[in-house]
């Protein structure tokens, strides 16, 4: 784990009340998949790439329920791969917040 | 007295500056580069000596990075995500100079003459032509916002690259730089994510994300147009999903075939290069994303995308057998031969290392540091076309 890892970690916990709590190491293993895994399309500072921005502005007028649907099953006819293995309904909640609030910078 | 000391002095002080001002003579042959992709960097290695000699900070977002080098492979040009284009000097270490280009980059490519630089963009799509001394910008082809993949550098100061939305292959004659003629290939196929042309500079592929096929145009006849080719691949069997696109470029061809990653199914096909049917498939250990003949073409080298990017595989060309299954280390990004095949350098972004593997033993031989490197690229690229 990164001490941006953990910076962000600790911001997340820190003023995320209301997010689905995640175990730290889990949270962690997260954010290193956001960045790396979603960000061989998203780019690594999620700024886009082949897929979409994921910026909290990119995101502040999509509904989270659908956000987290793309997530968990894909959006067919694009790119975008289902990460269902991969995160259960709660984490990909979480990661909607995260993004949608600018916390995973 | 004094005459005599000051004579002495003054000729430790010729001394002295002589062994600053001058580094030991090097070529930059055996050289190359490797993008240290979150920390915004390259470290500049040595092949032969698997050693590195230096970093080069300030490069930007290097998540998406690819490099070509000047054709006297003095100078790497650095194509990052953020729209920057960064000119390296290899045995200064130096940054040279950097242009913000674009909003949002993917590559780039260098004419057949060395003069020119070309840069691909996703954001807001098309593609800059700059002059390869000053990357002073000579001129834009706009592609409607269409974002440009696989750009590829052909004979005769001319490009081809396709556009992922719109479907097509784009051809540009820069023998005038400032006003590029486009010849467009509309209706080639949906999606294409990226394109290779072979090392002779004749064949421009395009790899189809929307479709089981690739798109290929033979520039010795243009008129003849593009054509399908591998087309429906994946038929009868469903489609699985893709966690990170596939990567072409000229080493996809070796000898008689091409060897290419499927879309969606854990396969590398292998078609004949002269029909351009297809020979046979070989099933692999994941979503193929770098499918990379050796030098030689006797064996091919397979990287996969997560969750299977902690394995490299090696298939015998002649028998079509995998060979081996090597477990490098977590997250293989990249590999990269040396010219002549002897090593293979395998970049582990979450190990934070470079692995150099003899390809006669397939023993590691050595072990570098790197900050989650991606892309590794040797200096012989810049006396090769489509790379």
């Amino acid at each position: 784990m990164n001490w941006r890892a953990l910076a962000v970690l600790g911001l997340a916990l820190a003023s995320a009340a209301h997010a689905a709590e995640l175990a730290p190491a889990r949270a962690a293993a997260l954010t290193h998949m956001l960045h790396q895994e979603c960000g061989a399309c998203h780019g690594l500072r999620l700024t886009g790439g082949l897929g979409s921005p994921l910026t909290a502005s990119a995101l502040a007028d999509k509904p989270a329920n659908s956000l987290v649907a793309t997530i968990l099953d894909g959006r067919p006819g694009s790119a975008m791969p289902p990460w269902r293995p991969f995160v259960s309904a709660d984490e990909a909640r979480w990661l909607v917040e995260q993004l949608q609030q600018g916390r995973l910078p | 007295m004094i005459a005599r000391l000051l004579s002495i002095l003054s000729a430790a002080l010729c001394l002295w500056l002589v062994a600053c001002t001058s580094a030991p003579l090097r070529g930059t042959g055996d050289l190359g580069v490797v993008i240290e992709r979150a920390r915004g960097s390259v470290q500049i290695v040595e092949q032969r000596a698997m050693r590195s000699l230096g970093r080069v900070d300030g490069l930007g977002d290097l998540s998406h990075a690819s490099v070509v080098f000047s054709r006297d492979g003095r100078y790497a040009y650095v194509f990052g995500r953020d729209g920057g284009l960064s000119q390296v000097d290899l045995l200064s270490q130096r940054l040279v100079k950097r242009v913000m280009q674009a909003g949002n980059s993917i590559g780039g490519a260098i004419s057949s003459d060395g003069r020119i630089v070309a840069a691909q963009n996703y954001q807001p799509g098309g593609v800059k032509l700059f002059d390869a001394d000053t990357l002073e910008l000579l001129a834009e082809v706009s592609t409607g916002g269409s974002k440009v993949v696989g750009l590829a550098d052909l004979p005769g100061n001319r490009f081809a690259f396709s556009l992922f939305e719109a479907g097509e292959i784009w051809l540009i004659d820069a023998r005038q730089p400032r006003t590029p003629q486009v010849t467009r290939y509309p209706n080639i196929g949906r999606q294409p994510y990226d394109g290779l042309a072979s090392q002779d500079g004749r064949h421009y592929l395009a790899g189809l994300y929307g479709e089981d096929g690739l798109a290929l145009l033979d520039t010795w006849q243009p008129e003849r147009g593009v054509r399908r080719i591998l087309d429906g691949y994946g038929r009868g069997q469903a489609a699985l999903p893709v966690y990170k696109m596939p990567h072409l470029r000229g080493w996809s061809l070796a000898g008689d075939y091409a060897f290419l990653p499927a879309i969606g199914h854990h396969q590398v096909l292998i078609t004949d290069r002269r029909s351009w049917q297809e020979a046979t498939r070989v099933p692999v250990y994941g979503q193929p994303v770098f499918v990379m003949a050796e030098p030689g073409g006797r064996r091919v080298w397979v990287n996969f995308a997560f969750p299977h990017n902690d394995t490299v595989q090696v298939i015998d060309v002649p028998s079509r057998h995998i060979v081996a299954t090597l477990k490098p280390g977590r997250a293989i990004l990249h590999m990269e031969f040396t010219a002549r095949g002897d090593a293979v350098w395998l970049s582990s972004r979450d190990d934070n290392r470079l692995t150099v593997i003899d390809t006669a033993t397939l023993n590691t031989v050595a072990e570098l540091h790197a900050e989650q490197p991606s892309g590794i690229f040797f200096t012989w690229r810049a006396q090769r076309m489509g790379m």
